[in-house]
């Protein structure tokens, strides 16, 4: 009895999570097409889904997305390589972890897309000054969490292993590493995401190319319901892949 | 094992560790040595000192005075950079902005928070929504606010608000979440009002993530206003900074961002303080 409530209960909500997104829609059909609402502020939400319709079609957006991907990529994977080899060295010695830990977390506080003028300034409007500010904003999340992970890792097991005669290798491999991973990936996870968006913001503010790039270009010529359309694949694009990391991590977890 | 046996461990190990090194003969060496394990704050000192000599080294005699400006020239500068004409009033207005926004952001999310945590059937419906809105990325619509609200400081703070108000929603409704509910009902079955219930037993018990959600709010509305200070402005910083670049004058841009930083440092700090202070009554 109790778990039919349960199942109802969920139900009613789901109901309200999805009524609300049909609201939203309606409204926003009816303030375009009878309320006389500004198209320039927001186009109808049908032109919307046929510019989108169009965009897929055509593949339109390939060069874009390929230039951001690229970014992307290279800036996680230098942040991830650096974050957790920096985060593992130090993390060895407790007196470099009270050294550096501190140093870090400060600089992670600093809202680190203020030196955007400085990378643009050092490394010009291309992919590099993307890819120097997704790596340096996502290399701190990485590194905390790496430090933190192996730190973290109980001291009597390590005493244990060490006494059982493990080498450094079969330590790192059996102890720290299972140890850390679990907090190691909340930290890839964070810096998956904000390296993502620095890189989109990046390119909204100053770019040739890419995805943040063609939205302000679109907002300049006034194609509003194109705009909408290219707002709206990024947006299902990065929600898509935040979901699929976010399973990952939670399997990394449990598997870590 | 717990997090409290492992640091018990931890601080054992220290203590036989440090017996062991006091037994040892005090050479002059060894002396420096524990001074400085004993005070890593020296060390990381030392460690940010060196870099600013290398970054001094380094775009004094090896690269393009055009692109990098050494540290020593960016701090007497920042006389010159304060006096050029308008950056003061740049400089207050990105203050204001910021303030401004993160206002609004606390109201709001505090309200917004109360009203979905409070109810446990919104919670569950409405939660969802909130964390799907809240990993969007809003840097795409940032185009939208400058369209809708022009290219002014309202622009700026109602995309600082939009950054700043959900961490806030977040963490209140998580803090009403973690109420225990016999306090609930042992409050009102001594009958107290609706009024009293919230002054007296949810806000009391709110206030350290409220707190927590104030610091994550305030990184938010800085991220929010600066991203959009830089996209388009036509008074704020974001004017200045687009200036000294295109002007290839980075002595006044390192200076001018050196002044934001320390801005932001002291906003986050006094946030962070803040919550140290207020979580401590428990």
């Amino acid at each position: 009895m109790a778990r039919r409530s349960e199942k109802a209960r969920q139900l009613a909500s789901r109901a309200v999570q999805i009524g609300f997104l049909l609201v939203l829609l309606l409204l926003w059909y009816v303030a375009t097409n009878f309320w006389g609402v500004n198209r320039l502020l927001l186009p109808n939400p049908v032109d919307v889904w046929e510019q989108l319709k169009d965009v897929l079609r055509t593949g339109n957006y390939l060069p874009d997305l390929r230039v951001t991907a690229t970014e992307f990529v290279v800036a996680f994977l230098l942040s991830t390589t650096t974050g957790t080899v920096i985060g593992y060295f130090v993390s060895r010695s407790r007196f470099w972890t009270r050294v550096f830990e501190p140093l870090f977390a400060g600089i992670f506080s600093i809202p680190i897309i203020l030196f955007l003028p400085l990378y643009v300034l050092f490394f010009g409007l291309g992919l590099e000054s993307k890819i120097a500010l997704g790596t340096t904003i996502s290399f701190f999340p990485i590194v905390l969490a790496t430090i933190a992970g192996f730190s973290n890792v109980d001291r009597t097991l390590i005493t244990a292993a060490r006494s059982m005669g493990a080498s450094n290798w079969l330590l790192f491999r059996y102890v720290l590493l299972p140890g850390a991973l679990p907090v190691i990936f909340g930290g890839l996870r964070i810096g998956f995401t904000i390296c993502l968006l620095s890189i989109l913001g990046s390119e909204t503010i100053a770019s040739l190319a890419g995805l943040g790039h063609h939205i302000v270009e679109l907002a300049e010529d006034m194609e509003m319901s194109r705009m909408f359309a290219y707002i709206t694949f990024v947006v299902v694009m990065v929600a898509v892949l935040n979901a699929v990391v976010s399973h990952l991590e939670a399997r990394g977890r449990r598997h870590g | 094992m717990s997090a409290a046996q492992s640091s018990g461990v931890k601080s054992a190990a220290r203590t036989v560790a440090f017996a062991a090194r006091s037994g040892e003969n005090a050479s002059r060496m060894k002396s420096a040595r524990r001074f400085f394990v004993r005070h890593p704050g020296v060390v990381r000192l030392g460690i940010v000192i060196l870099i600013f000599i290398a970054w001094e080294i380094a775009a004094r005699w090896f690269m393009d005075p055009l692109f990098i400006a050494p540290p020593s020239r960016v701090f007497t500068s920042l006389g010159a950079v304060l006096g050029t004409s308008g950056v003061p009033a740049a400089l207050r207005l990105t203050f204001f902005e910021l303030t401004v926004a993160f206002v609004i952001a606390v109201v709001v999310g505090l309200v917004i928070g109360l009203a979905i945590g409070l109810q446990p059937f919104a919670r569950r419906s409405l939660m969802p929504i909130v964390l799907l809105v809240y990993g969007l990325p809003q840097i795409t619509i940032l185009p939208l606010f400058i369209l809708g609200f022009g290219i002014g400081a309202a622009s700026k703070i109602a995309f600082g608000v939009t950054h700043g108000v959900f961490p806030i929603v977040i963490t209140v409704v998580a803090g009403v979440q973690n109420l225990k509910p016999i306090l609930l009902v042992s409050a009102r079955s001594m009958g107290a009002s609706r009024w009293q219930l919230l002054r007296w037993v949810i806000f009391p018990h709110m206030i350290p993530s409220f707190f927590a959600g104030m610091r994550l709010g305030m990184s938010g509305v800085l991220l929010g206003v600066l991203l959009a200070e830089l996209y388009v402005s036509t008074a704020g910083i974001g004017y200045f900074t687009q200036m000294f670049t295109e002007n290839f004058d980075p002595t006044k841009l390192f200076g001018l961002i050196a002044m934001l930083a320390a801005m932001a440092i002291i906003l986050n700090e006094l946030v962070r303080r803040a919550e140290n202070r207020f979580s401590r009554w428990r």
